[in-house]
């Protein structure tokens, strides 16, 4: 064939737009495509509905800590000997047909002689109106400085025991409330002490490799090979009784602290395992990055949202392992109050048959550690956004 | 196989080794000692006591020992079966605990084997059945198992088993039978007590199991092995048993290793408030009094026997899996 015969080239009179064949994307699809990482979990996250009310749910328990003092009707160890074991008073709004407004009905007491039981019944008679923001129990807020303003209180030489009261009359809802301050705190305290752990531990164990690494390993193994509860028995039971109420509680958060962390360091191990030998890290090191640097600012970080997923999913064990502690007595002491200080009262068949509402605790432990379950689990769905 | 075995037995004995030394530790943290606290108790009641009596005693037990000496004779004394002296009871440790122990190791192999039967079929249901109500609502199920505490549900039931059921279910066998020789009436009886113990702890070990083979099912039915199964025109029932579930069943032996600490765990707090005659409530006394060879020994023994368990899924998952038996090791 020569070169005459070929046809001439045909080329298309109309000016040339190299962008034609795309579609222009919609603001929304252009937000999609560059969104960060961070952005594209938390729109993965949305998805879960219970994850998403969970952590609402979660955010204001949490956020009440800080303000329990006006929340509370009473004070935690307020004492009231005239209204012992005494049943929870439901609020009303209509007496005889016409409305009072919030109101609870005074107790009418009686000593029942057959079988030596407390009973306390609603006297229709008193009609003791609920106050509002009202000056009750003095306080001091945060501990630093005086208050007595709560946000309900009971009528003048009244009672108002939403949740019943315990064997000194002390309120229970009031002590609910500020045992939370404990028992939601345990598990963030800690779960930062075996996070630490972990990743400090794990991340050597997995970048070294070698005798560190088989050292590691063994000491995990052997620290789970105990049965969690005898251990935390034996070392919480180890804290002097002598400690300050407080020096217990931080104590008993160490305790869950350092048995926790060997599942977190064999996550972080094997992710450090495979993650070492990537070529973003191989550039750090031939950048001259120290070890502590390649692990601490870019291996880590590439699965942190898996870690910080698993750590959400170990706060309720923490949660619930001081509950059992407490309950056994060798937890949190009293004066302090935690949800499994205020069940340790729960203790024997006679409370499940005569007085019920002292496992009213039981409630809060029941969905906090529900909630942070959900929380995890949506999480750990959302902690790798590009899969499908 | 004989190499993995022998493999596996040798890792166990610095393991162990090294459970020796922490209980030993834990058991000497506690400020003062037994003797001590006996004394100040003995003190406050207006005893008087000589000087000369205490050193006696305290020669005696070994406890003016340096710690490492105290270490290994106690350690000298375990490995021949002499777990020591209960100070509380007066009696030797393996004399207080041998009937507690055994009934430990039974709760914990029967939870075992009943939460297998309830999570085995839940977690095909889940699996088979993804995203409809029932799946959600067993799951929920679950999670509500994971997060009510297990003392309290030991309360609970104990209370209206009495009351609608007519059951006394606190210990473990009727109060007539309580030191009579083993008899079918007794074991029986043992059996009607078991079941409220067995379901409560194993409540929370049901819940992750039930997840784990839902999770290890739904990855295998995903693989294009099974679509081939179904294409070719294989049943549904054998599409599912034959290989899937096969493949998704790995977990369940290797979590015996992770299930028998919750186990032992669970058992411990609900045997106290069942007053079951195991570990638990001695355990607790125990720490409490700071009996410290009863209280090591239980530790001890309770880490053994999870050792030892996991020794076991390891070896039977070697025996099942030729991909680790051949690997010669590392299982996790």
């Amino acid at each position: 064939m020569s070169t005459r015969e070929r046809p001439e080239h045909w080329v298309d009179p109309e000016p040339f737009d190299p962008h034609e064949g795309e579609k222009a994307l919609t603001p929304e699809q252009e937000a999609y495509y560059t969104a960060s990482q961070w952005k594209l979990m938390w729109w993965r996250f949305k998805r879960h509905r219970l994850a998403l009310v969970s952590m609402w749910l979660l955010a204001i328990l949490y956020g009440s800590l800080l303000v329990t003092e006006l929340i509370a009707p009473y004070n935690a160890h307020t004492r009231n000997a005239s209204v012992i074991h005494a049943p929870p008073q439901v609020p009303h709004l209509f007496h005889e047909g016409r409305l009072v407004g919030p109101f609870v009905y005074g107790f009418k007491y009686r000593l029942n002689m057959e079988n030596l039981k407390r009973e306390y019944v609603p006297d229709p008679g008193k009609v003791q109106r609920l106050r509002f923001l009202c000056r009750g129990d003095p306080y001091k807020f945060w501990g630093t400085f005086e208050a007595d303003l709560h946000l309900v209180c009971p009528a003048e030489g009244g009672t108002f025991h939403l949740l019943g009261t315990d064997r000194l009359g002390r309120d229970m809802l009031s002590r609910i409330l500020y045992g939370a301050r404990v028992s939601l705190t345990v598990g963030l305290v800690g779960i930062a002490v075996s996070f630490t752990l972990g990743i400090v531990l794990g991340g050597i164990s997995g970048y070294y490799g070698g005798w560190i690494d088989n050292l590691i390993q063994r000491v995990i193994e052997v620290i789970r090979s105990f049965p969690t509860i005898p251990l935390w028995l034996s070392l919480s039971a180890a804290m002097p009784v002598t400690w300050d109420p407080l020096w217990v509680y931080f104590g008993i958060t160490m305790i869950l602290g350092l048995i926790d962390w060997t599942g977190l360091a064999r996550a972080v191990r094997s992710k450090i395992l495979s993650l070492r030998e990537e070529e973003f890290a191989q550039a750090a090191r031939l950048m001259g990055a120290r070890p502590p640097r390649i692990i601490g600012r870019h291996l880590v970080p590439s699965f942190m949202s898996h870690l910080i997923a698993s750590a959400t999913l170990s706060i309720p064990g923490m949660i619930l392992g001081e509950t059992a502690l407490s309950f056994l007595g060798l937890g949190v002491r009293p004066p302090m109050t935690s949800w499994g200080v205020l069940l340790n009262e729960a203790q024997n068949v006679n409370v499940v048959a005569l007085y019920p509402w002292l496992m009213l605790p039981v409630v809060p432990v029941i969905v906090v550690v529900l909630a942070f379950n959900f929380l995890g689990d949506g999480l750990r769905d959302a902690a790798d956004p590009y899969s499908d | 196989m004989l190499r993995y075995v022998i493999h596996r037995l040798l890792v166990m004995i610095p393991t162990l080794l090294a459970i020796s030394v922490i209980t030993f530790i834990i058991i000497q943290l506690p400020p003062g000692d037994f003797l001590s606290a006996q004394l100040a108790e003995m003190r406050a009641q207006g005893e008087q006591i000589q000087g000369g009596k205490i050193d006696y005693l305290r020669q005696l037990y070994g406890l003016d020992r340096p710690v490492w000496e105290q270490y290994l004779y106690w350690l000298w004394g375990l490995l021949h079966g002499d777990l020591g002296w209960s100070f509380e009871y007066d009696r030797p440790v393996t004399e207080v605990i041998g009937d507690r122990f055994f009934l430990t190791f039974v709760l914990a192999f029967t939870t075992v084997l009943v939460t297998w039967a309830i999570a085995f079929p839940i977690g095909i249901y889940s699996a088979t059945h993804k995203y409809t109500w029932s799946d959600h609502g067993l799951t929920f199920l679950g999670f509500l198992g994971l997060a009510t505490p297990n003392f309290l549900l030991a309360l609970v039931l104990q209370y209206y088993a009495n009351v609608y059921l007519g059951l006394s279910i606190g210990g473990l066998v009727d109060a007539d039978y309580i030191d009579q020789p083993m008899s079918w009436a007794k074991f029986l009886s043992v059996l009607q007590h078991l079941w409220i113990p067995v379901l409560i702890i194993g409540t929370a070990g049901t819940a992750g199991m039930i997840r784990r083979l839902r999770a290890n099912l739904l990855d295998e039915l995903r693989k294009p092995y099974v679509v081939t199964a179904k294409a070719k025109g294989l049943p549904p029932g054998r599409a599912l048993v034959k290989y899937p579930l096969r493949m998704a069943l790995n977990p369940f032996i290797a979590d015996i290793g992770n299930l028998l600490p919750e186990l032992i765990s669970g058992a411990a707090l609900v045997s106290v408030v069942l007053s079951l005659p195991t570990n638990g409530p001695v355990l607790v006394r125990a720490l409490q009094t700071q009996d410290m060879y009863l209280a090591g020994s239980m530790l001890m023994l309770e880490a053994i026997l999870v050792v030892v368990g996991v020794l076991i899924s390891d070896l039977l998952l070697a025996w099942l899996d030729p991909r680790i038996r051949f690997s010669g090791g590392q299982t996790r």
